[in-house]
This record gives C-alpha cells, structure tokens and sequence, in this order.
C-alpha cells in the first residue's frame, strides 16, 4: 500500500482559473486516483479522481446513493443532504427496486425521439428570447434574458408547471442548491416547493391537461405525495443543470474566440461541441456521492462497507488517460463518455433534452449575434463556486 | 457480431439510440431498448462496440461470431452477416 502518500485530504471548491476544476485535484489524480478524503464530520472516506475508477464506482450496484448512508463532503451542504432523506418520489436517493420502480414511470417521456419532438418548441422559445433581447438592447445579462428563462420555460411546459410562478420556484430552487443557505432555508424552501406543487397535482388530478404531471396522475398508481416528490425533483433538475451549462458554456466560448466561430459557423460542429463543453465544464462540480453496502477492492484499494466515497467528475472529465489535452477547449473532438451526466443507473434522466436545448441555445445565439462580447471585465464574472450547480450568477454582454 | 439488450437492467437512458440509432431504438411506453437490427453488418461492428461502451446500466453485451456459424462467447449463435 501506498498510504505514506495519501494523507486525508478535505475537497477543495476555491478554483485558480474559472473553467478548471481546483488544481489540487489534477495533483491528487496523478499521485493516487482513489484517495482518503476526511469528511467534516470527522469520517474517514474517499476521493475518487481517476476517470477509470470513477465510471467503474458508478455502475457498481454494492455503491448506494441513499442520503441516511452518505457523509457530504461540504461542511455548507450538510443542509441540503440532510433536508431529501427519505422524501416520497425522490428516486435520485433511491436504490434498486425503489429507484427502477419510479424510474420506470417516466423514462419514456424522456427519449431521444420524444425530445427531438420537443424541437420545433424548443427552437420557438429560443428565438422567442433572442428576439426580446434584441429589442431590449446589451448591454443584458445573459443567465437572466437567456440561459436560465429557456430550460425554465421548457421544463415548465413539459411538466404542466405554470411558467407565471417561475419567481417562486426559482427562488425556491436557488436557496436548496445554494451552499450558503441553512437548513431552516433548506426546509422553507423545500416545503414552499411541495405545498406549491402538490397544489398543482391535486389540480391536475382533477382536471388533466396534455402534460407530464396529469399523465402520471391518470396512467400510475403514484400517491400525490410521491407525485410531488417527482414533480419537484424534476422541476429543480430541469431547469438549473442546463440553465448553467447555457451560461457557463458561452462564457467560455466567448473567452475562445476560435472554438466560438466553430460552433457559430459549422452545424456539423454542435454535436460534438455540446459534448465537449458538458465535459470541458462539468457544472456537477461536488460529486456524485456514494456509500459501499459492502467490502469493495477497486485497483488495491479496500473501501469499506459503510464508507462514503466522493467521485469528482469534474477531475474524471479531465483525466489525460481518457481524454487527450483534457485541459483544451475543443468543440471538435468527440467527447462522448464523460461523466458530466452520471454513469450507472442514476445517470441523468433528463440528459437528452439537455442536449436538445444546447444543441439549438447555443448557435441560435451566436448566430443572432456575431458581434456577442462581454460587457464587464472577465474577471468580474460572477462564479458559482458558492452553488451545488456550478456556473456563473450573472454574464453581462452586449453585441 | 449479436446484440444482446438486457432490458431489466436497462434504464432507458438513451445513450445506444443518441449513438446508432440505425440498430437502436427506445420503446414508446418506459423507453428501454429495442434492437432494430440484432445482428448488424461486421462493416459497423466499431460504431456498435461504442454504442454498447457507452451504455449506463450495463443492459447491452456483444457475442461475438467469428466468420460463419461459429459459436461465440456466451454460446449464441449468430450468421455473423
């Protein structure tokens, strides 16, 4: 064993460069790709960095993701892990059969045929938008007239959540993934959330729309309670996961003049580009987070039943040995594999229709406006280092 | 080369079909995968082998047939056309 050199660490958040994961992780990948980590609470776990032991944790099903079996690995945290456990219709925090009971119910409104149905929507919303800000004129803050307003509206739509709340649900879902709030916040918010959107099941009950939410009220066996519990999951996942890849994503184009022009210019391009700025990005910046049921051995290690083990994918998703130049922006490469949206049965169930907004957001915008630029210093852009959900606060630009 | 697709252990996640939608598909109803075409041609047998790679859930595996009427791994039997 290796121990001399892999002394507990804690998980760093603080970034030298804004697209790159904090430098101690890059370290601590090439030294030892599984490494003690000490959690806040004073236990012993683990830090996987190494994107080879990363997907192998993920698939494995002797890993939980049950929150009473989890040690966060943020002080700041602790909050939101503590306000989910056990809520009815959370499935994220499920494992097997719970979890592929509820998965079951909704991953065929999820497929890559039903989103590229949801096209035409899509591409309505976004030059909805474009068109308002043109009219408003830069300089404009892109995360508020753009990245978050587009997912926010889709995700409504599909859900059949009245998009004229979006004030209260995205205030809402702001302070459960901010890592400043308390858990008094935590729990205001949460149950603002389900009073709100258990309203809206009880609603759609009783009187159905063409919509997600009224078709699992008339076709599942769901309680209401684990109706709400869906809704939420899927109204908070929905709209802040993409909403700032949207705006992350372009910041980093705009600061890559060259890959910007690509994914402007070459159609063929935004595939590839989508995927590779989910990977070069990685806005699930803390985690995943996983406890082993049993005694695991992974390449020499021995994790323990009942430790808790944090897989950064952010580091995975730049590990030399998976990706060549893994530091490089390059929106040519293929970079399908990474781990940006899981691996295993909890990968992301809404991942397809992120992709769909990105693949139409991202050149619709550079398109209605070649001339996009900041329209503050860079380094007075607001990082979201103080989220669950990386990403920046604000992107002022003017064209 | 034969496609074998798990669909108990498939998530629906959709990675095959975003992959090679010419051999994968996703059903209508809980969007787990169907196979369009089992045993593909050996000229995409690369762009298979990627799409199985890429799967979250472990549901797709590969028997190979090595020229004719062998039998590969698992002991399936396949024309390998």
């Amino acid at each position: 064993m290796t121990e001399a050199t892999t002394h507990p660490v804690t998980l760093p958040l603080t970034r030298v460069h804004p697209f790159d994961p904090p430098e101690d992780l890059a370290l601590w990948r090439e030294e030892d790709p599984i490494r003690p980590l000490a959690y806040p609470d004073g236990h012993q776990g683990w830090l996987v960095t190494g994107y080879a032991a990363a997907r192998a944790i993920l698939a494995d099903p002797r890993f939980s993701t049950r929150i009473d079996l989890l040690h966060t690995p943020i002080a700041q945290r602790d909050a939101q892990f503590r306000s989910t456990v056990r809520r009815p219709g959370f499935f994220l925090r499920m494992d097997p059969p719970d979890h592929t009971r509820y998965r079951r119910l909704l991953t065929g409104q999820f497929t890559v045929r039903r989103m590229k149905q949801l096209e035409p929507r899509i591409e309505e919303i976004t030059r909805d938008h474009l068109d308002a800000m043109e009219r408003a004129g830069g300089p404009i803050d892109l995360v508020r007239a753009f990245a978050l307003p587009i997912p926010s509206l889709v995700i409504c739509e599909l859900l059949g959540v009245p998009y004229d709340d979006r004030e209260k649900f995205q205030r809402d879902s702001s302070v459960l993934l901010s890592l400043d709030s308390t858990l008094e916040q935590v729990e205001a918010a949460m149950q603002d959330l389900l009073d709100y959107l258990g309203d809206l099941v009880r609603h759609k009950r009783a009187e159905p729309e063409d919509d997600l939410v009224s078709g699992l009220a008339a076709d599942t066996d769901l309680t209401d309670e684990e109706l709400t519990g869906i809704t939420t999951l899927l109204l908070i996942a929905g709209h802040e996961t993409t909403a700032n890849m949207l705006g992350l994503g372009t910041y980093a184009l705009l600061r890559n003049p060259a890959q910007l022009a690509a994914v402007r210019d070459d159609p063929e391009v935004v595939e590839h580009a989508v995927e590779e700025l989910l990977r070069y990005l990685t806005v699930v910046h803390i985690g995943p987070v996983r406890a082993a049921l049993e005694d695991v051995e992974i390449d020499g290690r021995l994790i323990r039943a009942g430790e808790t083990v944090t897989i950064s994918v952010a580091a995975a998703n730049r590990d030399p040995e998976r990706f060549s130049e893994p530091d490089q922006l390059d929106v040519a490469r293929p970079a399908s594999g990474h781990l940006t949206f899981g691996h295993g049965i909890h990968q992301c169930l809404g991942q397809q229709l992120a992709r769909t907004e990105m693949r139409i957001a991202y050149p619709a915008l550079l398109r209605r406006f070649p001339g996009l630029r900041l329209a503050v210093p860079a380094e007075e852009v607001p990082m979201r280092t103080d989220m669950v959900v990386y990403g920046v606060h604000r992107l002022p630009v003017t064209w | 080369m034969r496609i074998i697709a798990d669909t108990g252990r498939c998530i629906g996640a959709g990675m095959c079909v975003l992959a090679l939608g010419e051999v994968f598909d996703q059903s209508e109803d809980d969007g787990t995968v169907v196979l369009l075409d089992a045993e593909p041609p050996a000229s995409m047998a690369g762009a298979v082998r990627r799409a199985v790679q890429l799967c979250p859930s472990g549901a797709l595996s590969i028997a190979e047939t090595s020229g004719g009427d062998q039998d590969a791994a698992g002991g399936v039997k396949g024309n390998g056309d």
